[in-house]
C-alpha cells in the first residue's frame, strides 16, 4: 500500500479537484484535506485483510452481457431532449467553447 | 391521538385486517394502512379522490414543519384520483392498491415532474421519462403525491445533506429522521402517505425506517429495476417499498418488483410470494442467526435491550435462534467508503451543465472545462464533493490497488461470511441502527461519525442479499423508534416478511396498536421538550 496514506496535501486536494472538475475554493482545499486524510485513515484498513488469495468482487450478482434484437424503437424527440437544457440552439446542445483561441 | 381500531381488534388482533367494518362516520383516512385503504376503495366506500383529498390536506396541514416533500403534485395526484374512481365506476380491474397515495423518493424520475436528487445541480429539472418504478406505481394505480426529501444523490444518514434543507423527525422535530430517504419514512410516520419509495445503497431506506418507527425493505440487488433511478454507486443501489406495516411493504414490493428490460442488471427470476408471505407471518422451527458482530459495543443501550427482548418474543414464538459469525464485517464500512465514493465519483461525472440541470459562469469568456467546474462547484454540496474526491482519489494511478483493489476482495470475504451464516440460519436478525435519532446538527461536521450509522446495514448492499427494518419499541431513555434488522438469502425476500410480520403481529397485540400510533401530536410538540439522555448515545461515536 502507499506509504503514509493518510497524508493528503491541499496541492493533491487541489488536484483531485481538477480531475473531478471541481472548482473548490481556498477555504474548502484546507477543510477538505483535512476530512480526506481522516476518511483515508480509516477506509485503508481494508488493505489488512485483503490477501492475495482472495479474489476480488466487482458486482453482488454474477453478472453476464444481455443482448436484445437491434431493432429500431421510439426515443425522446429532439425537441424533449433539448427541452431541458440550459442552451441550444439549432436543435443542437450549445456548449461553450471547447478549445482554446486561435 | 390512537385511531379507533375496534374493528382490527378481537377476530384479527393484527395489523393485518383488510376491512374495515365499523359503520357509521368515516375514519380519519390517513390513519389506514394501505391494506386498509385499499379494501374501502374496492368496496366504493370512498373515492380515491377523497383518500388523495384527505392526504393533501393532511401534507398542507403538517409538512410545514417536517418538511417531507420537496415538491407535492396535487394536480396530478388528483387527476390520476380521478382516473382510477372512473375505471372503477367502469367496472375495470383494478390492483390491489389503486386509488392508495405514495410519496416518491426524489431521486427517481416521473416525467413532467421535478427531480433533483435532492440538489442544487438538478434544481427545476422536469425528466422527460418515468422511472420503471414509476410507470410500475402509476399500471398500479397507486397516486403518486409528490418528491420526498432525500440527502443529496442519497448521500447520508440524515437528510441534512439536502440541498433543500433537513427534514424533521415526527416524533420529535429537532431529531433527524434518518437518510438518505429521511422524507419518505417522515411523510409515513406523519400520516402524509400510507406508502412510500425509498432507495439503499447502505441503509438510506433501512434506517430512516428504524429512527422513525416504520417498516422497510431492501430487496435483492436486480430485484426491482434501477432504470430511471439516478445512480449512486450502481452496484449496490436499489429502490424498494416503505410502508407503516409489513403487508403493505409487501403489497407495495409485489407493485414494483419484477425483471425490466431497461436494467441490465435487472433479475429473471420471478419474485417471491411477499405478499402471501406477509399474510402467512410464522417463524416456528425457523432457524434465526444473531449476527455477533452487529449488535454489541457501541450500540445504544436501549437499542440493544429492545433488541434483546424482540429477540426473547422469537424464541417464544418457536423460532430456534442461534448465534453466528461474520468476522469480515468489522471492514464492510471501510470497504463500502471505497467501493460507493469510486462508484459514485464516475456516475456523477454527467452533471456537467450541458444536457439539463444547472449551468454556472458561461459568459462567453470561459472555456468548457472551466464552466464544468463552476457549475459542478456551484451546484454539488459538501457531502458530494468530498465523497466524488475521495472516490477519484480512490481509483487514481497508484492507489487504485490498495484501495478500489482491496476494498472489492473485502466484499468477497463478505459474502463469504455471509453465506456460511445462511448455512445454519434461515434469516439473520440485527439491530437497524446503532442509535435512536440523533439531533439534527450534531454530526454533520464530522463524517465519519455519520458514516457509522450505516455499520449494521451496509454488509447487506455489499453482498446484494434482501434485509428489512421494522419497529420494535421505543428506546426507555429517549422514548424514540428502535428497528430490528431482518436479513435473508438472494431472492429469499419472502422470509423478510414471514419473520417480520410474525414479530409485527404479536407486538400489536402487546402494543394494542401499531407501535407508530404512538407518535406524538405535532401540534403539542415543540411545546414539550422530549427527555433524553446524552451519554448513551455517545456509545456509538
Amino acid at each position: 500500500m502507499p506509504e503514509n496514506p493518510s497524508a493528503i496535501t491541499r496541492e493533491q486536494v487541489a488536484h483531485l479537484g481538477r480531475l473531478a472538475r471541481l472548482s473548490l475554493t481556498e477555504d474548502e482545499l484546507d477543510r477538505y484535506s483535512a476530512q480526506l486524510a481522516d476518511i483515508v485513515a480509516a477506509v485503508a484498513r481494508v488493505t489488512e485483510v485483503a490477501t492475495p488469495d482472495v479474489p476480488a468482487t466487482s458486482h453482488p450478482m454474477p453478472l453476464q452481457n444481455v443482448f436484445r434484437e437491434d431493432v429500431p424503437r421510439p426515443s425522446l424527440t429532439q425537441q424533449q431532449a433539448l427541452g431541458d437544457a440550459p442552451d441550444a440552439q439549432e436543435g443542437r446542445f450549445r456548449v461553450p467553447r471547447i478549445l482554446d483561441e486561435e | 391521538m390512537r385511531a379507533d381500531r375496534s374493528s382490527a381488534g378481537a377476530d384479527t388482533n393484527g395489523p393485518d385486517a383488510d376491512g374495515w367494518d365499523a359503520p357509521g362516520e368515516l375514519p380519519d383516512l390517513t390513519r389506514l394502512t394501505a391494506a386498509q385503504l385499499s379494501d374501502l376503495l374496492g368496496n366504493a366506500v370512498v373515492s380515491a379522490r377523497e383518500v388523495a383529498q384527505a392526504h393533501l390536506d393532511r401534507i398542507g396541514e403538517v409538512d410545514a414543519d417536517i418538511h417531507a416533500f420537496l415538491h407535492v403534485d396535487a394536480e396530478g395526484a388528483l387527476a390520476a384520483a380521478d382516473a382510477i374512481d372512473a375505471a372503477r365506476a367502469g367496472g375495470e380491474p383494478l390492483g390491489a392498491l389503486a386509488g392508495v397515495p405514495l410519496a416518491l423518493k426524489d431521486v427517481l424520475t416521473m416525467q413532467g415532474v421535478p427531480t433533483t436528487c435532492g440538489s442544487r445541480i438538478l434544481e427545476g429539472w422536469r425528466p422527460p421519462y418515468d422511472a420503471t418504478v414509476t410507470r410500475r406505481l402509476r399500471e398500479a394505480g397507486i397516486v403518486i403525491l409528490g418528491k420526498t426529501n432525500m440527502d443529496e444523490f442519497a448521500m447520508g444518514s440524515s437528510t441534512e445533506h439536502s440541498a433543500y434543507g433537513p427534514t424533521r423527525n415526527p416524533w420529535a422535530l429537532d431529531r433527524i429522521p434518518g437518510g438518505s430517504g429521511g422524507g419518505s419514512a417522515a411523510a409515513l410516520a406523519a400520516f402524509e402517505a400510507p406508502l412510500a419509495i425509498g432507495t439503499d445503497t447502505g441503509g438510506s431506506i433501512r434506517q430512516p425506517a428504524a429512527v422513525t418507527g416504520t417498516v422497510g425493505v431492501k430487496p435483492t440487488y436486480g430485484a426491482v429495476s434501477r432504470y430511471g433511478l439516478v445512480a449512486l454507486a450502481s452496484s449496490l443501489d436499489q429502490a424498494g417499498p416503505c410502508a407503516r406495516t409489513v403487508l403493505d411493504t409487501a403489497l407495495l414490493h409485489a407493485a414494483i418488483a419484477g425483471h425490466d428490460p431497461m436494467d441490465s442488471t435487472s433479475l429473471t427470476d420471478p419474485v417471491p410470494d411477499v405478499v402471501g408471505a406477509a399474510r402467512t407471518p410464522d417463524v416456528a422451527g425457523m432457524r434465526i442467526g444473531l449476527v455477533r458482530e452487529l449488535g454489541g459495543e457501541g450500540y445504544q443501550a436501549g437499542v440493544r435491550q429492545r433488541f434483546a427482548e424482540a429477540v426473547a418474543l422469537l424464541e417464544r414464538l418457536g423460532a430456534d435462534v442461534v448465534e453466528v459469525s461474520c468476522p469480515s464485517f468489522e471492514y464492510a464500512l471501510a470497504a463500502y467508503y471505497l467501493i460507493l465514493p469510486s462508484e459514485a465519483s464516475s456516475n456523477l461525472a454527467k452533471f456537467d451543465g450541458i444536457r439539463y440541470g444547472l449551468r454556472v459562469g458561461d459568459d462567453g469568456t470561459r472555456s468548457v472545462e472551466e464552466v464544468m467546474s463552476l457549475t459542478r462547484e456551484a451546484g454539488f454540496g459538501a457531502e458530494v464533493k468530498r465523497r466524488i474526491m475521495l472516490g477519484t482519489y480512490a481509483l487514481s494511478s497508484g492507489y487504485y490497488d490498495a484501495y478500489y483493489g482491496s476494498a472489492q476482495q473485502v466484499r468477497t470475504l463478505i459474502q463469504r461470511d455471509f453465506a456460511a451464516a445462511f448455512a445454519q440460519a434461515d434469516v439473520l436478525i440485527s439491530p437497524t441502527a446503532p442509535t435512536t435519532a440523533f439531533r439534527l446538527g450534531e454530526k454533520l461536521d464530522d463524517p465519519l461519525a455519520m458514516y457509522l450509522n450505516d455499520v449494521a446495514t451496509i454488509p447487506v448492499n455489499l453482498a446484494g442479499n434482501a434485509a428489512m427494518s421494522l419497529p420494535i419499541g421505543l428506546a426507555p431513555e429517549d422514548g424514540l423508534p428502535v428497528g430490528l434488522q431482518i436479513i435473508a438469502p438472494a431472492m429469499a425476500d419472502d422470509r423478510l416478511y414471514r419473520v417480520g410480520g410474525a414479530l409485527e403481529r404479536t407486538l400489536f397485540q402487546r402494543w394494542g396498536g401499531l407501535l407508530i400510533e404512538q407518535v406524538p401530536d405535532l401540534s403539542s410538540q415543540q411545546r414539550i421538550p422530549r427527555t433524553s439522555d446524552d451519554t448513551t448515545r455517545q456509545a456509538a461515536r
